[in-house]
């Protein structure tokens, strides 16, 4: 169901901790109920090529909000700055990612056309952090788009506080879509081959898909990485899946 | 991919932009993606005052290439300087 009416809107809700976030909502104006979608920005930031995708679920017929992560370090700031100072101050936590997620799931989920049922899609950075969201909170369905870490131990030399999320997969709620690179390094082929592995020792229920000729964020159209035709593949399955798991008929 | 890498220099020095100088006292090197360059990754330096904001950052983009010539370059001047 698309959405020719769409509202998008720059909103401040209660994240980790209770504390007051800034985060990016754009909502489907219709009367019919429909699904939620919480979008994670990648490492770049909150930034317009992310805002530009969270508007693209409302015009799909979604709720949508988007989490400003590095908004803590640097309220108020254009999205580079802030996302510069997240590096410099060792990343974003996985508890405070958890905790801010939750607080944008909260949010979708109280707006008065909301059908109940919620996803995750994440890009990036956000593909890890989408996953590990999913293992501590219950969505219907989850999109990462290659992220790194979820299986494969950081280098030894690593500097940001981030580790492997194995141990968590038993936990993982609703379907998970995989959009993969199968150009990318992090994450190789190999580790999606075993993440692959592991859910399916779990039982879980995913559907990974590996585009030849696309490396890492081969959805970003403002990046000399885009792959139009990986990104509109990907386009189509992420529409299928939230609409299948997200919609008044399923 | 995201390659994370990040380093970090304490230091002494002082940066211009449209707004005149400022001191700093962090410099942050990093790999990774470019907000600006056109390019897939690059070497990315962050100038910082810790005690000013976030958006007084004076960021800094060079390709592999670029940045290796200049880091060569600066080693290169400072191996020329007379005994002061």
């Amino acid at each position: 169901m698309r959405s020719e009416s769409i509202l998008a809107e720059h909103i401040y809700f209660r994240g980790f901790n209770g504390e007051m976030i800034e985060g990016y909502l754009a909502r489907a104006l219709s009367l019919q109920s429909v699904g939620s979608v919480v979008v994670i920005h990648h490492m770049p930031g909150f930034d317009r090529s992310t805002k530009e995708i969270t508007r693209r679920f409302a015009e799909m017929g979604f709720n949508a909000v988007m989490p400003n992560l590095n908004y803590r370090e640097g309220p108020g700031a254009s999205s580079d700055d802030a996302a510069a100072a997240t590096r410099a101050a060792g990343g974003v936590p996985d508890d405070r990612l958890i905790g801010d997620v939750a607080g944008a799931q909260d949010l979708v989920l109280s707006l008065s056309n909301s059908n109940g049922k919620s996803g995750v899609i994440g890009y990036c950075s956000g593909g890890r952090q989408a996953v590990l969201s999913a293992c501590n909170i219950a969505f219907n369905a989850i999109v990462d788009c290659y992220g790194a870490f979820v299986v494969e131990k950081p280098p030894s030399e690593f500097p940001l506080p981030i580790t492997s999320i194995v141990d968590q997969i038993p936990k993982l709620s609703g379907t998970l879509l995989g959009l993969f690179g199968a150009d990318d390094k992090y994450p190789s082929p190999d580790s999606v081959t075993k993440l692959g592995e592991i859910l399916s020792e779990y039982g879980k229920d995913f559907d990974f898909h590996s585009f030849e000729g696309a490396g890492h964020a081969f959805f970003d159209s403002s990046r000399p990485s885009y792959r139009f035709d990986s990104a509109n593949s990907g386009w189509a399955l992420i529409s299928k899946l939230f609409t299948e798991k997200l919609g008044d008929g399923s | 991919m995201c390659t994370y890498l990040t380093n970090f220099v304490h230091t002494q020095g002082s940066v211009k932009s449209a707004l005149g100088w400022q001191s700093i006292d962090e410099t942050v090197v990093y790999f990774d993606h470019p907000v600006h360059l056109h390019k897939e990754h690059s070497l990315n330096i962050d100038f910082r005052n810790s005690n000013l904001g976030v958006e007084t950052r004076i960021g800094i983009e060079l390709s592999r290439e670029t940045a290796k010539e200049l880091a060569e370059t600066i080693l290169k001047t400072l191996d020329q300087v007379p005994d002061l």
